[in-house]
C-alpha cells in the first residue's frame, strides 16, 4: 500500500526526460513535425509498451484504488469492512500525532533538501581536473547509498549510542559533554536526518557529477578568457546549466523525503521518549495499519500523503519555469 | 492479504509435514487420535509446556498436541492473519492487551457451556484476572499464569549507603529518600530506575496514588490522583536519583539492575529465573513488596488459553485447556520456575524454587492486586503514551500539561472504540 506515492516519482521522472529532451534538440534547428510511421511500427510500440502499462495498472493505479476504498471503510481485524464514510479521514484531523509527525516529515524534507548544495560543492571538487582516485572517492560516496536502511540504521545507532557510542567518544577528546542524540527529544529528528544525508549523498553526487560533465568545455573557456574566476564561472556556467538535474534531484529528493520510514524505524525503539519527535507520516501509518488494526484511518493517512506529494511535486514543476535553463 | 496468508499457509506447511513425518502414525484420524495445534510466544516456556503436554496425553490417549512457537514480534500479526485465512491454532495464548478484542470480533469460542457442563471453579484463580478474560459476561479464556510487580533492590548497594532494606513498611517517602541516598554520582549509581514503562512503573503508582488509567471507557490520565503516581517518576529524573528515559532507552532498567548501576527497579514477578541466573543478582539481588502510597496496589497480569471460534475440534481443545489450568499442569509449571501459575495453592513450588528471594512478597501482593488496564483496541492508546509522555520522562515540559493531553486523545481513541 505505501508503494504508491512513487507514482508520483514515476511521473515526475518521465516529466523531466520530455524536458531533456527538448535541451538536446536545440541544434537540429526547428522540432520536426511528428511523424506517425508505419502501422506496424506504431502496433509493435503499443507492444512494448504493454509490460509496463500492466505493471502500473496493476502495482500502482490499483493498490491506489482500494486504499481509497478502504480510506472509507472499518477495516475489520478478523475480515468483514464496512463502510464508515469520512470518519477516518475525521480522525486523522484530530489526531494530534498526526500533526506532530507531519512536522516532523517537513523537517525530514527539509534536512533532505540541504544534501543538495552539498552534493554540488562535492561534484564539482571531484571533477576537477587532475584530481587522483576519483574512482575511489566516488564509490565511497555511492556505497552508503546502495547498503540496506536498516543496516546503516543500526551501525549508526551505535555510534550514536549515549554511553559508549564512537561520536561521544570523539566528542569527549576535544572536552564535549556528548548526549544520547537518537533518544534526546531536541537532538533525535536531527540525528536521524543526518544519518539519511549521508546516506543518500551519493545518489545526488552521481546526478550532478554526470550533469557537469555534460556541459561543454568551451563556455569555461570563453569565461576565462574574459576573465572570470572560479567563483564566477561556478555562479554563470555550472549552476544555471546544472539547474535540469538540480531540479531532477530535488523533485526526487522531496518526494524520498516525505516517505521517510526504515531509518526511522530501525533507529527509534518503542520506549523511545523522542519518539513523539522522529516519527514520520509513513511510521505513522504502519503503526496504525499494522500494530493498532486500524487499516482503515490508515489508508486516509496514506491517501492524504500521496495528495501532499502530488501537491508539492506540482508546485515544484511550475516553479521550475522560473529557475531551470534548458540551454 | 490473500498473499499474507499464502506465505503463512508456506511457512506452515514443512512444519506440518516434519510433524507428520516425526510421529508418522498421528496424521489427523490415522489412529483415531484428534490432533490439535496449540500456540505459545516464549521460548522459557517451551520445556514446561512440553512436560504439560506429555502429562495430557498421557491422560488422554485419544487427543495428541501440537506445539508452535512464534516470537511475541510476530505473534498477533501472524494470529490475525491465520485467523483470516482459517488456519488459525485450535488453542493459543491470550493476553489482557488483546483479550477483548478478539473476544468482541467473536473469534473465540464461549466457555461457559464447557465450565458449567465439568463443574470447572473459576473463583480458584485471581478474580482481577478472571475479569481481564471475561466480555459480555461471558468467559472467554482459562488463566494459566500470573504476574506482578515487586521492588527489586541490590543489598550490596544498599550496605554501601547504609540503607535499611525495603520491607512492608516502605511508604512513596520512605522509597524517595532511599532512592536518594542510593544515588552515588562517583560511581555512576542511581537510586532506582524511573523508567517510562507502563507495567513496571506508573500503572503501579496511578494505582497506589488513588487514580487510575480507564474506568468505564475514559481515561483517567488527567485525573489528579494519576497525575501524581506519574509525578513520582519524572520528579525522580528530575533530582538525579535516576537516569533520564532518553539514557534507558538503549539500556533498560532492567539491564541497569542486572549491571548493578541501580539499586531499585520494578519489575516483573516473571523476571525471577532471569535475575536468578546471573551471579551477581542472586548474591544480591531481592525482592520486595511495592511501596505504599495513598494506598498499597501492583499491577497484576497473566496469561490465559483460548479456543479458537475457528476449531472445529473444539471438545479436545476444552479438554486440554481444562488441563493446562489444573492442579497437575499448575504444578509442573510452578516447579520450572518460570512464572507463577494462577490456580490458588499451587504457587509453593514456585516461591520455594529460588530461595535467595523473597518470592513470597509476590504472593502477598495478590491482597490488593490491580488489573493490567485494557479495552478493545488497547494498543492504541498504549502507543500514545511514549509519545506524549516522552518529554516529562527526560526533564522537558511538566507532566500534568502531558498527561491531560494524553487523556485527551486517549479519550478521542476510546470514542472510536464504541
Amino acid at each position: 500500500m505505501a508503494v504508491f506515492p512513487s507514482t508520483a516519482a514515476a511521473q515526475a521522472r518521465g516529466k523531466y526526460r520530455r524536458g531533456q529532451g527538448a535541451r538536446q534538440a536545440p541544434d537540429s534547428g526547428p522540432a520536426p513535425t511528428r511523424n506517425r510511421g508505419p502501422r506496424r511500427t506504431q502496433r509493435s510500440a503499443y507492444l512494448f509498451l504493454t509490460p509496463i502499462a500492466i505493471g502500473f495498472l496493476v502495482f500502482y493505479v490499483w493498490p491506489l484504488l482500494q486504499t481509497l476504498g478502504f480510506s472509507f471503510t472499518s477495516f475489520g481485524v478478523f475480515g468483514g469492512n464496512t463502510w464508515v464514510g469520512g470518519e477516518n479521514y475525521e480522525r486523522v484531523v484530530q489526531d494530534v500525532t498526526v500533526g506532530r509527525a507531519l512536522r516532523n516529515t517537513l523537517i525530514y524534507t527539509a534536512l533532505g533538501l540541504c544534501t543538495l548544495p552539498v552534493a554540488i560543492v562535492i561534484a564539482n571538487l571531484l571533477n576537477r581536473r587532475g584530481l587522483r582516485g576519483v574512482a575511489i572517492y566516488r564509490a565511497l560516496y555511492f556505497i552508503p547509498f546502495i547498503t540496506l536502511p536498516s543496516a546503516v540504521g543500526l551501525v549508526w545507532n551505535w555510534l550514536y549510542n549515549g554511553d559508549f557510542g564512537m561520536v561521544n567518544q570523539a566528542l569527549s577528546v576535544i572536552g564535549v559533554d556528548g548526549r544520547y542524540w537518537v533518544s534526546d527529544p531536541t537532538t533525535a529528528v536531527y540525528a536521524i536526518g543526518l544519518v539519511m544525508i549521508w546516506s543518500q549523498i551519493g545518489y545526488y553526487l552521481i546526478i550532478f557529477i554526470a550533469g557537469i560533465k555534460a556541459i561543454p568545455q568551451d563556455y569555461y573557456e570563453a569565461a576565462e578568457l574574459d576573465g572570470a574566476g572560479p567563483l564566477r564561472r561556478f555562479f554563470s556556467i555550472t549552476l544555471p546549466l546544472l539547474s535540469p538535474s538540480i531540479f531532477f534531484a530535488s523533485v526526487i529528493c522531496v518526494i524520498n523525503s516525505l516517505q521517510q520510514f526504515d531509518l526511522i524505524y530501525v533507529m527509534t525503539s518503542a520506549n523511545n521518549p523522542a519518539l513523539g519527535s522522529t516519527e514520520s507520516v509513513l511510521t505513522l501509518f504502519y503503526q496504525w495499519a499494522f500494530e493498532e488494526n486500524s487499516q482503515g484511518a490508515a489508508a486516509a493517512l496514506a491517501f492524504l500523503l500521496m495528495l501532499l506529494i502530488a501537491l508539492l511535486t506540482y508546485v515544484q514543476f511550475r516553479l521550475q519555469k522560473r529557475w531551470v535553463h534548458y540551454a | 492479504m490473500r498473499r499474507r496468508s499464502l506465505l503463512t499457509g508456506a511457512l506452515a506447511a514443512p512444519v506440518l509435514a516434519a510433524g507428520c513425518a516425526r510421529d508418522g502414525s498421528s496424521a489427523d484420524s490415522a489412529g483415531g487420535r484428534t490432533r490439535i495445534t496449540y500456540a505459545i510466544w516464549d521460548p522459557l516456556q517451551v520445556d514446561g509446556m512440553r512436560k504439560i503436554i506429555r502429562a495430557f496425553e498421557a491422560e488422554h490417549p485419544d487427543i495428541s498436541v501440537k506445539l508452535q512457537v512464534t516470537p511475541f514480534e510476530s505473534y498477533w500479526t501472524t494470529m490475525k492473519t491465520a485467523m483470516r485465512g482459517g488456519t488459525a491454532p485450535d488453542v493459543f495464548w491470550m493476553n489482557a492487551v488483546n483479550s477483548q478484542l478478539y473476544a468482541s470480533n467473536g473469534v473465540l469460542e464461549p466457555l461457559d457451556p464447557f465450565i458449567e457442563r465439568d463443574g470447572v471453579d473459576m473463583s480458584e484463580h485471581p478474580p482481577e484476572l478472571v475479569r481481564m478474560y471475561t466480555y459480555d459476561r461471558t468467559h472467554y479464556a482459562m488463566p494459566k499464569d500470573f504476574d506482578l510487580i515487586g521492588l527489586w533492590y541490590n543489598k550490596k548497594l544498599f550496605d554501601r549507603a547504609r540503607v535499611p532494606y525495603p520491607d512492608d513498611t516502605w511508604t512513596w517517602d520512605t522509597f524517595r529518600d532511599a532512592a536518594a541516598e542510593l544515588t552515588d554520582p562517583k560511581r555512576g549509581v542511581h537510586g532506582v530506575a524511573a523508567e517510562m514503562a507502563k507495567q513496571y512503573t506508573y500503572y503501579n503508582t496511578i494505582a497506589q496514588a488513588g487514580g487510575y488509567v480507564i474506568r468505564d471507557g475514559e481515561s483517567g490520565f488527567d485525573d489528579p490522583r494519576s497525575i501524581e503516581g506519574l509525578r513520582l517518576w519524572t520528579d525522580l529524573i528530575d533530582r538525579g536519583w535516576s537516569p533520564s528515559q532518553s539514557a534507558m532507552t538503549d539500556t533498560i532498567g532492567r539491564q541497569l539492575y542486572l549491571s548493578e548501576k541501580v539499586a531499585m527497579n520494578w519489575d516483573l514477578s516473571a523476571m525471577a529465573s532471569q535475575m536468578y541466573a546471573s551471579p551477581a543478582i542472586k548474591d544480591h539481588g531481592d525482592v520486595a513488596v511495592l511501596p505504599k502510597g495513598r494506598q498499597r496496589a501492583t499491577t497484576i497480569h497473566g496469561l490465559a488459553n483460548v479456543i479458537s471460534g475457528k476449531s472445529e475440534k473444539t471438545e479436545a481443545a476444552w479438554e486440554f485447556v481444562k488441563f493446562v489450568s489444573s492442579r497437575p499442569a499448575a504444578e509442573i509449571q510452578s516447579r520450572e520456575g518460570v512464572t507463577i501459575s494462577s490456580l490458588a495453592g499451587t504457587q509453593r513450588p514456585w516461591v520455594e524454587s529460588m530461595p535467595e528471594f523473597q518470592l513470597q512478597n509476590f504472593i502477598d501482593m495478590l491482597d490488593y492486586a490491580v488489573p493490567y488496564p485494557s479495552s478493545k483496541h488497547t494498543a492504541v492508546w498504549e502507543n500514545l503514551q511514549p509519545r506524549l509522555l516522552g518529554g516529562p520522562f527526560t526533564g522537558r515540559g511538566d507532566i500534568a500539561e502531558a498527561a491531560r493531553t494524553l487523556a485527551r486523545q486517549m479519550d478521542l481513541a476510546l470514542e472510536q472504540e464504541k
